[in-house]
């Protein structure tokens, strides 16, 4: 295979944002019919370079050769004349318009504008590789798998040759994930070549040839994939040996905390988010929550947090003295008061909990600034908390007073979560705490929860990794469609039982 | 009341046609992204771009030797070249600077009404007028003129056919707009980089290149306005301030239509009939109740936009990125 000319060969591309360099001399080549999983930390630089080769940023100094002829890449437009396709993390697609409309999006055909033309390429194609759409459907009725599948769909209509994919697993399934990487596979055999960036090493197990790794913008090394294993890569990328076992002490001691029955809550719209959902949370416990997202975990969290308005059911939370205190309608500030806190990390990990344009300190302070005696706010403990979320979270960021839009996604949801763990409470609510994140990231946050529930806080943790839920959590608790589908012990649960019971109520067993 | 109706109904459409032409042209540009708030001024200085051709053609020529096409076309190309620089600057602050839209729009509608009332004056002035205005009456003849057989053709010559050329072309103009943006590419295209300017450059759109065109073309369209106003409503008499806030109505229509030009045609002339409303109910009502009416197109406008967040259908939903101003590299 390295007899070939590369399909796409990177020389010393170089890109700096103002004096933050992204990436730094980093020399790459892709094969024909060869998937390449690309691996890094958060803010390593993996989505800029990606970026560099699409044509969304120029790089500020190296030279793009694709199949062996110097190229400028200066636009989307001049990637897909040269057959290079990506697939963001964050889709672009326009929510208005139908499938067809978004995959014909930006072409010149000749002849007069005629989506019908367009249905049936997209058809011939959907049969070629497996995928199932429809053409007509507009992109705000589609999951969040169907507009992944229109992205390829769309790459593949425009005849790109390869493929970049941007994190693609990180919002599916099991189920999904794998029908995407048979689809991969079929484009891999038709002779397509795929980079791909994903941070679970099992995934690049499974589906690569062949491992590119980054760390702080350098090209470390390339590996086959046959030759290798999950902690020597994860060596290579962090750059020191890591221990890739969660720890999962036993609960010392567990009291019940929060007591949850019969909950219903609707949202604005009137639809039902949760039905009747009852479970018990314990000090010094993790309970995992797992579920399609989308599946009631928002609206739970934000129940317990009293955010959300309830239809009806009651939230019990027990005091240390044994006391009980229904939290339903409660002020939310009392509720915080009392230790609960939540930290909900969306999709868009700016849309909720920090301020892109105040810097780390001013956003610790977000939590803090009703404290204080006088008119004036207290600057001197934020600054404290954020150097403290820095260091122990090792975030990468120039400056305790750089703006959190500055810094990368990774990096951004540490400050978030760091800040929200810092706040020493009695009930830990945490949703996608590692979402997006590199493996050593993760593995800290890990840590810092498994510290909270041996200081005995009740831990409710919304995860979207089986494979962790299953390895971190003392029970797990399955959603789906807003009803409890089961609740499991994590130390004997297994994946494909969680996995059935995400799709369908109690695992399919019970109805039916 | 059929004689009501005669009378109302067309005076409705006189009123409704400068609403038109730019609601039409600020869907154009907003269909892109941009949300120009100068668009009252470009209606403006349209306005008043048409009156100095006119008056500079009028005046060398002299009311008696003057070509029907020339004394059209002279003042049609000076107000389009005058809302196309409007637009041009309009675009090089927000679309190349990145300018913030709101306080770009906000000034060159403030710019446009100071440039019209200046030259207007200097206008004034130059026809040494015993008035403080300035008629062009021989062009607005030809500006409106009518089918000579209108008038014969009874309730319905005077419905549909009794208008000036300008009247047709604004409804031209908004069924060929309504039926690129939502059955050509182009009209796909400028679509999809109003909705995701990302999303359309990810896809090979050139997103400079269309909020430009759009804004430009909705610009001249916009302009054209203002040269009915003075040309055909106001019969060629230009005097400062006297077009008032039709440019601020036409951008409420363009929410009013649901940024649908074609919904533009009745919902322009449904507002010119509100703005004319009081001046239909009996003399000696109270005044204050004739202010009420005048409030009419203005309320209308709240309680469309009341129905519209209520019913929060996406396809009804404006731009999803208007006002926001685009840059490839941005984090």
């Amino acid at each position: 295979m390295n007899n070939q000319i590369p399909i796409l060969e990177l020389k010393h591309v170089t890109k700096r944002f103002g004096n933050i360099t992204a990436n730094e001399d980093v020399s790459l080549s892709v094969y024909q019919g060869e998937i390449l999983a690309l691996l890094g930390e958060n803010g390593s630089g993996k989505t800029t370079l990606m970026n560099a080769i699409a044509g969304i940023y120029y790089p500020d100094e190296g030279e793009i050769l694709v199949k062996g002829k110097e190229v400028a890449i200066r636009s989307p437009k001049d990637a897909y004349h040269l057959g290079i396709g990506m697939i963001h993390q964050h889709f672009k697609l326009i929510d208005v318009l139908s499938a067809a409309e978004n995959i014909v999006l930006g072409l010149k055909d000749n002849g007069r504008y005629n989506l019908k033309a367009a249905y049936a390429g997209i058809r011939e194609i959907c049969d070629k590789y497996g995928f199932d759409i429809d053409p007509a459907q507009k992109i705000y009725d589609m999951s969040v798998s169907q507009k992944q599948t229109v992205e390829i769909v769309k790459q593949l209509y425009r005849g790109a040759d390869l493929l970049i994919l941007d994190e693609p697993t990180a919002v599916l399934t099991p189920q999904e994930t794998d029908r995407l990487f048979q689809v991969l596979r079929n484009m891999k055999a038709d002779g397509k070549s795929i980079i791909i960036i994903t941070h679970k090493l099992n995934e690049v197990l499974a589906i690569s040839d062949r491992v590119a790794i980054l760390r702080k913008g350098r090209y470390i090394c390339d590996i086959k994939t046959s030759e290798s294993d999950a902690q020597q890569l994860t060596d290579a990328m962090v750059g020191h040996s890591v221990k890739l076992n969660i720890d999962r002490p036993q609960p010392k001691n567990p009291k019940d905390k929060i007591r949850i029955e019969g909950l219903n809550v609707r949202n604005k719209e009137g639809v039902q988010k949760l039905k009747d959902i009852s479970f018990t949370a314990r000090s010094g416990e993790i309970l995992g929550i797992a579920g399609i997202s989308g599946n009631g975990q928002k609206e739970l969290l934000e129940a317990i947090a009293g955010l959300q308005e309830i239809e009806s059911g009651s939230i019990v939370f027990i005091n240390e003295d044994g006391t009980e205190d229904n939290l339903v309608g409660m002020d939310p500030r009392k509720i915080t008061a009392k230790g609960v806190t939540l930290s909900f990390v969306p999709e868009d990990r700016l849309g909720m909990g920090l301020v892109a344009n105040m810097d780390l300190a001013d956003n610790m302070m977000l939590r803090s600034f009703r404290t204080g005696r006088s008119l004036f706010t207290d600057r001197k403990d934020p600054y404290e908390l954020a150097e403290q979320v820095v260091d122990e979270l090792e975030v990468q960021t120039p400056s305790i007073s750089t703006s959190v839009r500055k810094l990368s996604g990774g990096n951004i949801q540490k400050v978030l979560v760091g800040r929200e763990i810092s706040n020493v409470p009695s009930v830990l609510l945490t949703a996608y705490a590692v979402r997006g994140l590199d493996i050593n990231s993760s593995y800290i946050i890990y840590d810092l929860m498994n510290r909270q529930k041996k200081k005995g806080v009740a831990v409710i943790y919304v995860g979207e990794d089986l494979d962790v839920l299953l390895e971190l959590c003392d029970r797990i608790l399955i959603l789906c469609d807003g009803q409890v589908s089961g609740i499991l012990d994590g130390r004997t649960a297994d994946k494909q039982e969680v996995g059935l019971m995400m799709t369908s109520l109690g695992g399919g067993k019970a109805d039916e | 009341m059929l004689g009501f109706l005669l009378s109302f109904i067309p005076r409705a459409v006189g009123q409704g046609i400068p609403l038109m032409y730019g609601a039409v042209g600020e869907t154009i540009t907003e269909r892109s992204g941009n949300l120009n708030l100068g668009t009252a001024g470009i209606m403006y200085v349209g306005g008043i771009s048409g009156v100095i051709g006119a008056f500079l053609y009028e005046n060398s020529a002299g009311p008696e030797n003057m070509n029907a096409f020339l004394a059209i076309l002279i003042p049609m190309l000076c107000c389009i070249i005058g809302s196309l620089v409007m637009g041009l600057i309009y675009c090089f602050l927000t679309v190349s600077l990145r300018a913030n839209q709101n306080v770009t729009g906000l000034a060159m509608t403030t710019f446009g009404v100071g440039f019209g009332n200046f030259f207007g004056g200097s206008l004034i002035k130059l026809a040494k007028a015993d008035v403080p205005s300035i008629a062009l009456s021989k062009t607005s003849e030809f500006f409106s003129a009518k089918l000579p057989f209108a008038k014969n053709l009874g309730g319905f010559g005077t419905l549909f056919l009794n208008y000036s050329f300008l009247a047709y072309l604004a409804v031209i103009i908004a069924l060929l707009a309504s039926y690129i943006f939502f059955h050509t590419r182009v009209g796909l295209h400028l679509r999809a980089v109003g909705e995701n300017p990302a999303a359309a450059d990810a896809a090979g759109l050139n997103v400079t290149r269309y909020k430009y065109a759009a804004t430009c073309i909705g610009a001249m369209v916009s302009g054209l306005g203002g040269l009915y106003y003075v040309m055909v409503y106001a019969s060629g008499v230009w005097s400062n301030d006297a077009f008032g806030d039709r440019g601020w109505l036409a951008i409420a229509l363009v929410i009013f239509t649901i940024w649908r030009p074609v919904h533009a045609i009745w919902a322009s002339i449904l507002f010119g009939g509100l703005y004319i409303l009081h001046m239909y109910i009996p003399s000696g009502t109270n005044l204050a109740i004739k202010e009420l009416y005048q409030m009419a197109p203005y309320v209308v406008t709240i309680v469309v936009l009341i129905l519209t967040s209520l019913r929060n259908q996406r396809d009804n939903q404006p731009p999803a990125s208007l006002g926001l101003n685009y840059f490839r590299e941005d984090r």
